[in-house]
């Protein structure tokens, strides 16, 4: 593989990232340790594979990719993430969830690096194709914007809203990353409502699809870049197969992993098996 | 008589504007009427029609601001209101207080507008729930003159706003020379001990009233309330002050938030002593078409009902 330096890199750093974000969790065992690990291959792809442009010294920067991360609870990895790139002091990470600090449960634009309000679900995917359908207006084209949902966050019905929308718009800077980890919060999607194929679903939408393993960092990078560099009027998605709670065995195991927590042995035993 | 809808000043308004300044979009949940297609043709790649979506409307607008552009969505005022209320509240009152974003929502239908079209159609529920917003401000003009003054009002504040019109040509109750949006009231008449106020259709019908009044010796003043969320309270306590007995005129349930709420509040807060009386929709929905004046007597607030209400009060508190 051409990439493969990069890759290598790649995964040590989703590495150094789950345990650091295990190390969130330690602090705030409130935040959603499940829905954080399946997507944090996806979210080190983006931002250490610079696929996603920023300038963490100035995150409102008009030449930044936009990024809306639907699943806002979901993402506490980016924490770590934006601390290590800059966005703010290492140090606040020691203080989510507590009386002081900007980083909440579920992030909020008052944190860098973010740009809406998130953890409602099924608002994203409309926002981002508002701010695509802006950016093609004012000719800027160029920024790419990305946002991330679950799978079970698409029974939000506005999201079809927006999918009809943003294929009828052509919405071709629009990139759409589907963390598929086919969990809810009470139970299997499968089991709640199935939702079929999603590919299917949206090809018929008229979107371009790609259905990968969200975890080989290889393939998540470079179908990240391709769908990015891809533009033939019409919006993308990535749907990336992943397991909640990754590779952890608790959490991969159980039905609601959701709103399962990790006391801070059971934190000590996974930093220690994967030594 | 001068005759116009709110919406149609407020358009031609919003039109002239749209040449002057292209960060002005226009999006709608596919309601129109005539007065749209100077817009639609004028500026073909500003308008853009989302549909019957109105989740999405808010969620495409809050996009779209988010990139600069100065937003203003269109919809029937039932619809833009409840079917989107959770994207009104995430993407516009939370995110408006972190991010510099511009939002109207235009909302065409207030209160019984669509007197024949049953309860989907009425809005009598807006200014309550939409005036529990933080960073919204809510506007409710009684006429077309005041509509159209709105434009440069909501162009100059910017933030987010919530403009509700009565969707009947309404003759005019301002002059076009009329310059004090900012104060949120404006005491039309003074009149002496009794003042009704009311905002939107009714402060029409508050005018009327206050005329039959007359014949009958009682001279009531009448204010008009056009901003709901961010009207100068002390300015308005000041002039409430000089009466005994006031009225709150309104079409939408009363006693759950709504104007007479807000007049509440205003007399408690500067304790101000006068007998109150708030007058609107009962609880409970209206399903018999009909002319505006018969829903309105179905709910006990038609002319005679309310003119033999005020004539009681204001026996009593002679007393």
């Amino acid at each position: 593989m051409k990439n493969k330096n990069l890759i290598d890199s790649l995964k040590k750093t989703a590495e150094r990232i789950k345990r650091e974000t295990l190390e969130v969790h330690r602090t705030a065992p409130e935040t959603r340790i499940a829905s954080s690990l399946s997507c944090i291959e996806i979210l080190v792809a983006l931002y250490y594979g610079k696929i996603i442009n920023f300038d963490s010294s100035d995150p409102a920067s008009i030449h930044r990719d936009r990024f809306i991360i639907s699943k806002g609870h979901g993402s506490i990895a980016m924490y770590p993430i934006l601390a290590d790139l800059g966005f703010f002091e290492k140090n606040e990470l020691l203080k989510v969830c507590r009386e002081g600090s900007f980083l909440a449960g579920i992030p909020d634009p008052v944190v860098p690096g973010y740009e809406t309000v998130n953890g409602s679900l099924g608002h994203g995917l409309g926002v981002a194709s508002g701010m695509a359908l802006g950016l093609k207006k004012k000719n800027e084209s160029d920024k790419a914007v990305f946002v991330m949902t679950g799978d079970g966050e698409l029974y939000e019905g506005a999201n079809w809203e927006a999918i009809m929308f943003a294929s009828h718009h052509k919405l071709d800077n629009l990139n759409l990353i589907i963390d598929n980890n086919k969990l809810c919060m009470l139970n299997y999607c499968n089991n709640i409502i199935s939702m079929g194929s999603l590919s299917d679903k949206l090809k018929s939408f008229g979107w371009e699809t790609v259905e990968i393993d969200g975890h080989d960092m290889g393939i998540v990078y470079e179908e990240l870049i391709k769908m990015k560099k891809r533009k033939r009027g019409c919006p993308k998605a990535v749907i990336a197969n992943t397991v909640k709670g990754k590779g952890i065995r608790k959490l991969e195991e159980s039905e609601i992993s959701h709103v399962l927590s990790l006391n801070s042995s059971e934190i000590d035993a996974v930093l220690e098996s994967e030594k | 008589m001068n005759q116009k809808t709110m919406r149609d000043s407020f358009i031609e308004e919003l039109s002239q504007r749209m040449r002057d300044d292209e960060k002005i979009v226009f999006l709608t949940a596919d309601f129109g009427s005539p007065v749209i297609d100077l817009i639609k043709n004028e500026y073909p790649d500003r308008f853009i029609n989302v549909g019957i979506a109105e989740q999405n409307l808010i969620n495409i607008a809050t996009g779209m601001s988010l990139e600069g552009f100065t937003v203003y969505a269109y919809a029937i005022a039932p619809f833009i209101t409840m079917r989107c209320y959770e994207q009104i509240r995430v993407c516009l009152s939370i995110l408006s207080q972190i991010k510099a974003i511009n939002v109207n929502l235009i909302g065409v239908g207030a209160g019984f507008s669509y007197d024949i079209s049953g309860p989907s159609h009425h809005c009598l529920e807006d200014l309550v729930i939409m005036r529990t917003f933080p960073n919204i401000e809510v506007i409710s003009p009684c006429d077309h003159i005041m509509s159209g003054a709105l434009v440069d009002y909501t162009l100059e504040k910017g933030g987010i706003n919530y403009i509700r019109f009565d969707s009947k040509p309404l003759p005019a109750v301002y002059d076009k020379l009329f310059q004090g949006i900012r104060d949120g009231f404006c005491h039309l008449i003074s009149g002496e001990k009794i003042c009704i106020i009311g905002t939107g259709f009714m402060t029409a019908k508050a005018l009327r009233i206050s005329r039959l009044l007359k014949d009958n010796g009682i001279d009531a003043g009448v204010i008009d309330i056009f901003l709901l969320n961010g009207l100068d309270g002390e300015k308005l306590s000041n002039v409430i002050s000089t009466y005994d007995i006031v009225i709150s005129l309104e079409e939408g349930f009363i006693k759950k938030g709504g104007l007479d709420s807000l007049l509440l509040n205003i007399i408690n807060d500067y304790k101000l002593n006068v007998d109150f009386t708030a007058m609107g929709i009962r609880d409970g929905y209206t399903f018999q078409p009909g002319s505006r004046e018969y829903l309105h007597m179905l709910n006990g607030i038609g002319e005679k009902d309310i003119l033999s209400k005020i004539k009681k009060r204001v026996a009593s508190v002679s007393v």
